[in-house]
């Protein structure tokens, strides 16, 4: 694994001195956290590049435990994370990040001002990718059922019937509903999907139990009878393996995943010359997609050193200037820079931001909500008990959690 | 043994027993008291690639003060303990009153997380502790009864399961039972049922998890009685070979009087053990089935706000659980000291 990551990030180093980006020069101490996968190494490489600086990084799943704790010391372990929208909120209500805006001021002529990621006016974060769910397809199941794209989960459901009824598959839905953070997922799209609103707005007070709540429970439920029975225990990679040997011909998925989907790699012909990406998915006649869209982007710790400050900021913002972008980084992501062409992989994506979806909400509370969905909603699922019952033990479950986090009084 | 001569043998086992077992059990303790300040939430806008939108904030300036004057939070007393999320008084009280047959109020005590977990957590410790001894036993006595040259492999064999990493031992059964793997195609053979999905089905994933245990803590139990089975009298054991005893009869009346001590001990780590159940649920991808106090620890911690009280909370619950488990054992123990004095 080790060896393998060393050799991914010389490839990347050694692709980007090719194309002559190490213009970065710098003072200071670079240390990054941040999740694991191509396009973030990419990034992180890019930034090590940097002459003049002292760098590590530390690409790991787990970076989320890991960010906080290891910014909030002074000085801190990490002088930059790499978030999405959802886990920006949990390092700034820890007060660990600091405003970028005299930082973009000085260093950050390059940076498109649509990248720069402001909460309350403040610059908190600088993204460089967008990520969303979208439909996922096999072209040659749906022609010899034929029928059209779907465009709505309520599509997807008949598209899947008649695929069973033919006898070509007999669980052609697929989805990651791991019980967990992926159920929650999709959940929160799916609750988005259907028009409803999370909570009263201005307040911590959770408002899920109502009729979208139940909505979008019962087209969950409807989409599992389609899915191998297993379904609580596929998470996005176990999901991409179902697709991957065949078993799946309608998935909601991430874009980000989708490359791996399309390549020669790990199926048969059969398969990803068929596998096709389209937009996202409506549920009822909300016209709302039920989906929600993603930032990946960098910060700058709080407690560090001006000089360590700056130097974070001009490697990583040299780590996602244009001069990233080449053949093989091109299609890794859908990058949020100048001079990005989007690939076919990528059409799922720009479709989500297209059609006008709603990003994740960037709440301080909503991730205690996003737990204490993934904890009660495979009970519904499995058909234990009603909608109504599990959307209630979900409001009971997050007031207590947010009671102890101070949120509600 | 001279009083001052007996303090500095054990200083520096007390001393490291108090760092790290008592100062850890003190704060967690102390943590479970606390909850976070009362935040100020306020609406902001929040502008990135995709526009911008009007949000919940929390204001840091507002409640800055607060946690300067009192970092570990406000003090709640036992108001944690009391939520919905662990003992549940108030919802516990309500569905008492309010169902109208003891199945009805399991039920509803059932929804309730900290009851859920308490319920699978025991259950797992009450079948696969005995489990454990029993086989471990069997294992050791089967050993035992090896020609002395075979003795070597068997006993490394019969270790493997205490060798091989929990999550990697674990992982290999989780895709043996899948519904396409080969345990899994085989019990859909045996049951005739093809639909038939360990993973789908809640008492199947309890037996899976059970099963698990047992296998990878019965080494534990064997190679533990297989060192009490090397001290067994043999003097004794020829002499009831000579009374006419059979093999069965030796077991029963030299061998397993012999070990009875060692059971215990046993018990004791593996009753402690057992109530933490933990790993088997992470990688059996279980949690839509099967919850244990730990998992409930690491489900806390685990998300993208991180709810220290609570898990606090469960953790100083968890040692109550097990003090309480092994109390039965502690008295015997103790008692039989007393009597041998």
């Amino acid at each position: 694994m080790k060896i393998w990551k060393n050799a991914m990030l010389g490839t990347a180093v050694a692709a980007l001195s090719a194309t002559g980006a190490l213009a970065c020069e710098a003072d200071g101490r670079v240390s990054i956290i941040g999740n694991e996968f191509p396009a973030i190494q990419t990034v992180a490489a890019a930034a090590g590049a940097c002459a003049g600086i002292e760098f590590t990084s530390n690409l790991t799943a787990d970076h989320q435990t890991l960010n906080v704790a290891g910014m909030t010391g002074n000085p801190a372990e990490y002088t930059t994370a790499i978030v999405a929208n959802s886990s920006i909120v949990a390092l700034i209500n820890e007060d660990v990040i600091q405003p970028l805006d005299a930082l973009v001021a000085e260093y950050g002529q390059d940076i498109s001002p649509s990248q720069l990621i402001t909460v309350d006016g403040k610059i908190m974060a600088v993204a460089f990718m967008a990520n969303a769910q979208h439909l996922v397809y096999r072209g040659d199941v749906l022609e010899a059922v034929g029928l059209d794209v779907p465009t709505s989960y309520e599509e997807v459901l008949a598209a899947a019937e008649a695929i069973r009824a033919a006898g070509i598959m007999e669980n052609p839905v697929g989805g990651a509903y791991a019980a967990g953070w992926n159920l929650a997922q999709e959940f929160t799209n799916m609750y988005i999907g259907t028009g409803g609103e999370f909570f009263t707005p201005g307040t911590a007070e959770v408002s899920i139990n109502n009729a979208q709540g139940v909505e979008a429970l019962e087209m969950m439920k409807a989409l599992t009878a389609y899915m191998n029975p297993d379904y609580l225990t596929h998470d996005s990679n176990a999901t991409s393996a179902e697709w991957e040997a065949g078993n799946v011909a309608l998935m909601n998925m991430w874009g980000s995943r989708t490359g791996v989907l399309m390549d020669d790699e790990g199926s048969a012909p059969e398969v990803y010359e068929n596998t096709m990406v389209s937009g996202p998915l409506t549920v009822g006649d909300s016209g709302t997609p039920a989906t929600t869209l993603w930032w990946d982007g960098w910060t700058v710790a709080k407690n560090v050193s001006d000089a360590d400050a700056a130097a974070t900021f001009q490697a990583m913002a040299a780590g996602v200037s244009s001069d990233i972008l080449n053949d093989e980084t091109m299609s890794q992501a859908v990058w949020l820079m100048d001079g990005f062409d989007a690939a076919p992989v990528n059409e799922g994506v720009l479709a989500s931001v297209a059609a006008g979806s709603r990003p994740y909400p960037m709440r301080p509370f909503q991730g205690l909500l996003h737990t204490a969905l993934g904890d009660n909603i495979a009970d519904f699922l499995q058909g234990n008990e009603s909608a109504e019952q599990t959307l209630a033990d979900i409001e009971a479950a997050y007031t207590a959690a947010a009671t102890e986090k101070g949120f509600l009084q | 043994m001279k009083h001052s001569s007996f303090f500095w043998f054990v200083l520096p086992s007390a001393l490291l027993m108090l760092a790290f077992i008592a100062f850890p059990i003190v704060s967690v303790v102390t943590q479970s008291l606390y909850q976070e300040h009362e935040q100020v939430i306020i609406e902001v806008e929040n502008c990135g690639p995709f526009g911008c939108t009007t949000a919940e904030s929390v204001d840091q300036e507002a409640t800055a003060a607060l946690r300067e004057a009192q970092p570990l939070g406000q003090f709640a007393g036992l108001d944690i303990y009391k939520d919905r999320n662990h003992l549940a008084f108030a919802e516990v009280g309500e569905a008492w009153t309010s169902s109208v047959s003891m199945r009805d109020f399991a039920g509803s005590l059932m929804n309730l997380p900290f009851y859920d977990a308490i319920a699978f957590t025991l259950t797992y410790t009450a079948v696969v502790t005995p489990l454990t001894i029993i086989f471990g036993f069997l294992i050791a006595i089967g050993v035992n009864a090896v020609a002395r040259a075979m003795r070597g492999p068997t006993i490394f064999l019969s270790l493997l399961p205490m060798i091989v990493t929990p999550i990697v031992g674990a992982l290999v059964l989780f895709w043996m039972v899948d519904a396409r793997g080969v345990l899994g195609a085989a019990l859909q053979w045996a049951s005739g049922d093809p639909d038939l999905s360990v993973k789908a089905s809640t008492p199947l994933m309890w037996i899976m998890l059970m099963v698990y245990g047992t296998w990878s803590s019965a080494p534990f139990a064997f190679i533990v009685y297989y060192a009490g089975l090397q001290t067994v009298n043999t003097d004794t054991l020829e002499a009831a070979m000579i009374d006419g005893a059979t093999r069965w009869q030796r077991i029963r009346y030299v061998v397993i009087p012999h070990l009875v001590p060692l059971t215990t001990f046993i018990a004791l780590i593996q009753l402690m053990d057992n109530f933490r159940v933990f790993e088997p649920i992470i990688s059996f991808s279980a949690q839509a089935h099967a919850r244990s106090l730990s998992f409930a620890i690491f489900n806390d911690l685990g998300g993208e706000t991180r709810l220290l009280s609570s898990a606090a909370a469960t953790s100083v619950l968890t040692i109550i659980g097990v003090a309480i488990l092994l109390s039965p054992v502690l008295v015997r123990t103790w008692r039989d000291f007393g009597k041998e004095r």
